[in-house]
């Protein structure tokens, strides 16, 4: 049971609710949301069985080439994009820039993702996702920070991992961390949850909450080096609801076979023989670069907190 | 799907995952759960269930199609993709996404015959149905608003299909009128 979705006090239709929120990221379960700059490629990846497609200008790898600030998307790019595709449109948000996630949700963006792949625009604050009608989508690293983004409003939590890199490890580590640290909770006793919640800095009910049912009170997705069918297996694997791959589609050598292979691998994450067979005859993997080898200030998981 | 697992089971009816046709050939009865109708027609395609599905609902099969699964049983689709498939058997045409993009899913009453107090309706980037044909039964219609009258609930002979999420919030009536349906065509009690 959950505490936090309300039911509305009316008995009018009621938009913009936790249960509308969070039940659509429930929708994208199983399945895979593509980074897509272009509205061709919007329509490869919705071909290829895409849930979602996620909207912005450059994929994670080449921000990290290129450099400077990065913010969110032009509104043609987004509409063009929306107009291209059935399936559901996500943009991303600067952490913080409130404005920015307005704009995305009168262009009728279906999800805003508060996204550390694009440059903070408030290092204290993250946006007040409450006041949206529009459903938002975070990167955690760990449970607490996981749980400070639920409490300010996101209706889905997505492991950060290291976008950019096509390395899986830091997505592995996250994930990891946050379902370890749930089972902890849920070994301990009640009275030990107060100082659970001052370790996790999250609010006490919520601690409770995700002790008592042995998971989020929403949706949990990976992100973050997604490159291979068996890289997205393991993570299911591991425990996520679904994937995002960013850079790992259109940056490979064959985006449309890619794009597939990782959707069925996704599906069939517990069957190696079927993980096998749609890795054949993919041709090249996005270029990786190896997450140690990423001078510490320029890791984009560590924006946030 | 795991609120329409926890909803069946509270009405003591056993659940298995369906992914491939040996499993759907096991069951006395579906659920066609939400979701992206396009990526499940696609996958269903794809791994060989589309065809085995298509027969065991035209055979007979009991079907509850919720949200994304009503589109999959609709005949004819409006605002699909290109070439978009569905399993079909209940003849209807329904409009995908027909009540807009995700800020406006909501959530409200909704006045379903055979039950005596509303249920309480989730819908999210749902679909509505334009129009039935002779056969089939309107179980519900929008109360409210721009969309009052549209058709949100449908059913016709073994299958039933919903705009909405009848498995969220903790209510398992509709799942009731459901199995309703199935126990008398349940090879075992």
């Amino acid at each position: 049971m959950t505490q936090t979705p309300q039911q509305p006090a009316t008995d009018q239709p009621t938009t913009g609710t936790d249960r509308v929120k969070r039940g659509m990221a429930e929708m994208l379960k199983g399945g895979v949301i593509m980074d897509v700059v272009t509205a061709e490629q919007a329509r490869i990846a919705e071909d290829a069985g895409a849930v979602a497609v996620m909207a912005l200008e450059r994929v994670p790898a080449d921000i990290r080439a290129q450099g400077g600030v990065s913010r969110a998307s032009d509104p043609d790019m987004i509409d063009s994009i929306i107009d291209s595709v059935s399936i559901p449109v996500m943009a991303k948000a600067r952490i913080g820039h409130f404005v920015e996630a307005q704009v995305l949700q009168s262009l009728g963006v279906d999800y805003v993702d508060e996204s550390e792949v694009l440059t903070p625009a408030d290092y204290a604050n993250h946006i007040d996702k409450w006041q949206f009608d529009v459903p938002f989508v975070c990167g955690a690293t760990n449970l607490g920070e996981a749980l400070r983004r639920i409490t300010e409003g996101a209706a889905m939590i997505r492991s950060k991992g290291e976008a950019g890199t096509g390395d899986v490890s830091n997505a592995v580590t996250h994930m990891r961390t946050i379902l370890g640290e749930i089972r902890r909770l849920s070994a301990l006793s009640k009275d030990e949850l107060y100082v659970a919640a001052k370790e996790l800095q999250a609010p006490y009910d919520l601690v409770a909450e995700v002790a008592e049912r042995g998971s989020l009170p929403v949706v949990l997705f990976t992100a973050g080096g997604i490159a291979t069918p068996a890289d997205a297996a393991m993570m299911m694997q591991l425990g996520a609801d679904g994937v995002f791959v960013g850079s790992g589609i259109f940056k490979s050598g064959n985006p449309a076979q890619r794009a597939e292979a990782i959707v069925k691998a996704t599906t069939f994450h517990d069957d190696p023989a079927m993980v096998a067979k749609v890795s054949r005859g993919l041709g090249e993997a996005m270029v990786g670069l190896n997450v140690d080898e990423i001078p510490a200030p320029h890791r984009l998981s560590e924006r946030g907190w | 799907m795991r609120e329409h697992v926890a909803a069946l089971e509270l009405l003591g009816c056993a659940t298995v995952r369906v992914r491939r046709p040996e499993e759907l050939a096991a069951c006395d009865a579906l659920v066609l759960p939400g979701g992206e109708s396009t990526t499940m027609a696609r996958l269903a395609h794809t791994f060989g269930l589309l065809e085995p599905l298509r027969a065991a609902v035209a055979g007979g099969l009991p079907t509850l199609g919720t949200c994304a699964g009503m589109i999959l049983l609709a005949e004819r689709v409006l605002d699909g993709v290109e070439g978009q498939e569905t399993i079909g058997g209940i003849d209807m045409t329904v409009r995908r996404n027909a009540f807009g993009r995700q800020v406006a899913s909501f959530e409200g009453p909704v006045t379903m015959s055979g039950l005596d107090e509303p249920v309480h309706g989730v819908f999210i980037r749902a679909p509505w149905v334009e129009e039935v044909g002779p056969g089939v039964e309107v179980l519900a219609r929008v109360d409210h608003g721009e969309a009052a009258g549209r058709i949100v609930a449908v059913r016709e002979g073994h299958l039933m299909a919903t705009s909405f999420h009848p498995e969220v919030g903790g209510d398992s009536r509709v799942h009731q009128l459901f199995v309703d349906l199935v126990r008398p065509r349940s090879r075992v009690e």
